[in-house]
């Protein structure tokens, strides 16, 4: 039983903006345009809403029901939350993964947020001012190369500021800084968006308007609407973009009385994450990468590192051309923004595991706060130190991405099929400010547990690749095969001929030196990074020991991964132990 | 802007705007539950 029902909300605006705050994050900004422009443009919008109807809300008002049902039994974690809708053993531990997705996601998600931290303190110094273009991209690698004990530091500070906002409890803490950052978040995000659209062809260097940019994202291409491959990309943007799946929806539910509504307040903060995402998401990297870049500039940056390279390379440089001033105010903006979207979300993750560590072992808010900063250091550790070496992506995969599905699904058959649709429909509707259209208990009865075992089915092949280390054979594969990097090469140098600022001398070190590549300011970043790409492939291509050492890397990658995953099974299982302990206490003291 | 992509941008933006200004506005203007409520700062409200 809970003892700690000290903690609780301040205001229901308040728990609104905390629980928008949590689903708000960098992929709104980062993710969504991308996904946007790789499936169909403005067409990609129609099964992104209709994923958001039949799945995102369903979602919504199941984990605020369950959260809500579970805390009114004294518990704020999902095993227990879980236990108190179905007594058999198995939900408590279904319910783990409530707990480890929140900590294993929170280990990698400050590291990212620690850049975002960084970014604005560069921005501030101004960085990045009269920096190439290769200047700034490379700024980007040798951060996270950790060629200096800076990015140490911004993720110590980070950590330190999550560990700070959570002791303070979350009326006190996370709820303060919600409603500080969602509306700073939606200042900077109107700005940019305003600057993004504004620009013109020919003024500031830029090529076109920024309107072209927003053309390309919104002009439908309605022969992708049938494509299953669409379907599934927005239906894991619905699941990246609402935090579903992960328990920390539960948690913050799980402070709101039996007689108070849940329904409205679910809406509210979807529709919220909605607006932040399509109106602002869509109006802010794409106009400015096309206005500056053009189109196919744009779509090679996506190619090379997707959202995350074209707002953490590229966005910084281009803010320059705004003038000196308006740079430094555009990169705090746009840096400020996204640490903003993230820390509003990390603090989500921190609120479930102290509530399991309050609710279940007695410990004091300031404790629980600490163990969880101190949790996601040790967690974190190995996604900083070999960030080059795919850790934070497998960390992101196994548990940002397939163990939410997983959860998600058992939890929702929990609730429509074992806890039961007549009990499940009523607690939805108890004490709520809006009538849900009767249509949803079917929905979240049939349709959601079906479109969400599609999903699941359709990423097996996925999930059964990843597994098999299949990107990183592949690469040692064609570094074997002569054709295939010939083939490869012929390719690039074709793709480069074709632009204006190349020229063939770029790709001989001994003409161009590194240091001469990187400082010469006529070279755009696509043509940049196409060219350091073709100075690499030739090298594997003619040097055998260079070739022999980015072998070992790909296998010292897959080593990597491997230990990765031990250590989240071995996360997944101590929490696990922890639970069956939890029980065996809560046991005796009944008895 | 081509007519396609404005009409997409401006139907699906407008849209999602008044939905969420209308849930926004709903969360602000529902008349209070009775105490005692999940909300600490809706507690002095009793005291007076």
């Amino acid at each position: 039983m809970s003892k700690s029902e000290t903690s609780g909300w301040g205001s229901r605006v308040g728990l609104v903006l905390a629980m928008a705050g949590n689903a708000v994050g960098l992929g709104n900004f980062l993710r969504f345009p991308v996904q946007a422009i790789e499936n169909g443009g403005g067409a990609f919008i129609i099964p992104y809403l209709v994923c958001f109807l039949l799945m995102g809300i369903p979602l919504l008002f199941v984990e605020w029901s369950i959260g809500r049902f579970g805390g009114n039994k004294g518990h704020h974690s999902t095993p227990f939350i879980l236990d108190s809708m179905d007594k058999r053993a198995l939900w408590k531990y279904i319910g783990v993964f409530g707990i480890f997705t929140n900590l294993a996601v929170a280990a990698y998600y400050c590291y990212l947020e620690s850049w975002t931290l960084s970014y604005v303190w560069h921005s501030i110094a101004d960085t990045f001012g009269g920096k190439t273009q290769g200047e700034v991209a490379g700024f980007f690698g040798n951060y996270v190369s950790l060629s200096s004990a800076e990015p140490i530091i911004f993720w110590a500070i980070c950590l330190l500021l999550n560990t700070w906002i959570l002791s303070r409890g979350l009326s006190g803490g996370v709820e303060k800084a919600a409603k500080i950052g969602m509306p700073l978040l939606l200042l900077f995000g109107a700005f940019l968006a305003y600057k993004a659209i504004t620009i013109h062809a020919g003024a500031d260097g830029a090529l076109f308007d920024g309107t072209v940019g927003l053309d390309y994202l919104w002009t439908p291409d309605y022969s992708t609407i049938w494509d299953s491959k669409v379907w599934l990309a927005a239906a894991g943007q619905i699941f990246f973009t609402l935090s579903i799946g992960m328990g920390s929806i539960q948690c913050y539910a799980s402070y709101v009385k039996s007689k108070d509504d849940i329904a409205l307040n679910a809406m509210s903060a979807g529709w919220m994450n909605g607006f932040v995402e399509i109106v602002l998401g869509s109006a802010i990297i794409i106009p400015i990468a096309v206005g500056y870049l053009g189109i196919d500039g744009m779509k090679e940056l996506l190619s090379e590192g997707g959202g995350l390279g074209l707002g953490f390379k590229t966005l910084p440089y281009l803010f320059e051309q705004w003038g000196s001033m308006l740079g430094v105010i555009a990169g705090v903006a746009w840096f400020g923004l996204l640490f903003f979207a993230g820390v509003t979300s990390s603090l989500a993750m921190g609120t479930p595991v102290m509530g399991f560590l309050k609710d279940e072992f007695g410990w004091k808010e300031k404790n629980a706060a600490w163990a969880f900063g101190f949790a996601v250091f040790i967690l974190g550790l190995p996604t900083v130190l070999f960030f080059n070496n795919g850790v934070f992506d497998e960390y992101d995969y196994w548990a940002g991405t397939v163990s939410l599905v997983v959860f998600a699904f058992v939890e929702i058959i929990l609730f429509a099929w074992i806890f039961g649709m007549d009990k499940g429909w009523k607690e939805i509707n108890l004490g709520a400010d809006i009538k849900v259209p009767i249509v949803f208990k079917y929905i979240i009865q049939y349709v959601t547990p079906l479109l969400l075992g599609w999903v699941f089915i359709n990423s097996i092949p996925d999930i059964v690749g990843t597994l098999n280390h299949e990107g990183s054979k592949a690469k040692i594969e064609f570094y074997q095969n002569e054709e295939a990097m010939r083939e490869k090469s012929k390719e690039q140098k074709k793709l480069l001929s074709g632009k204006k600022d190349y020229d063939p001398s770029f790709l001989s070190p001994n003409v161009v030196t590194d240091e001469q590549l990187v400082a010469n300011k006529n070279i755009t970043i696509p043509t940049y990074l196409l060219i350091k790409k073709e100075r690499e492939l030739e090298k594997i291509r003619t040097d055998v020991a260079y070739r022999n050492s980015k072998i070992e890397d790909e296998e010292k990658t897959m080593l990597y991964k491997n230990i990765s995953r031990l250590f989240l099974l071995a996360l997944w299982l101590g929490i696990a132990y922890l639970v069956y302990i939890a029980s065996k206490k809560s046991k005796i003291t009944t008895t | 802007m081509s007519t396609d992509g404005l009409t997409m941008m401006l139907v699906t933006e407008i849209t999602v705007t008044l939905i969420t200004a209308y849930f926004f506005f709903k969360i602000l203007f529902t008349k209070k539950h009775e105490e005692p409520d999940s909300y600490s700062g809706n507690d002095d409200e009793i005291v007076q």
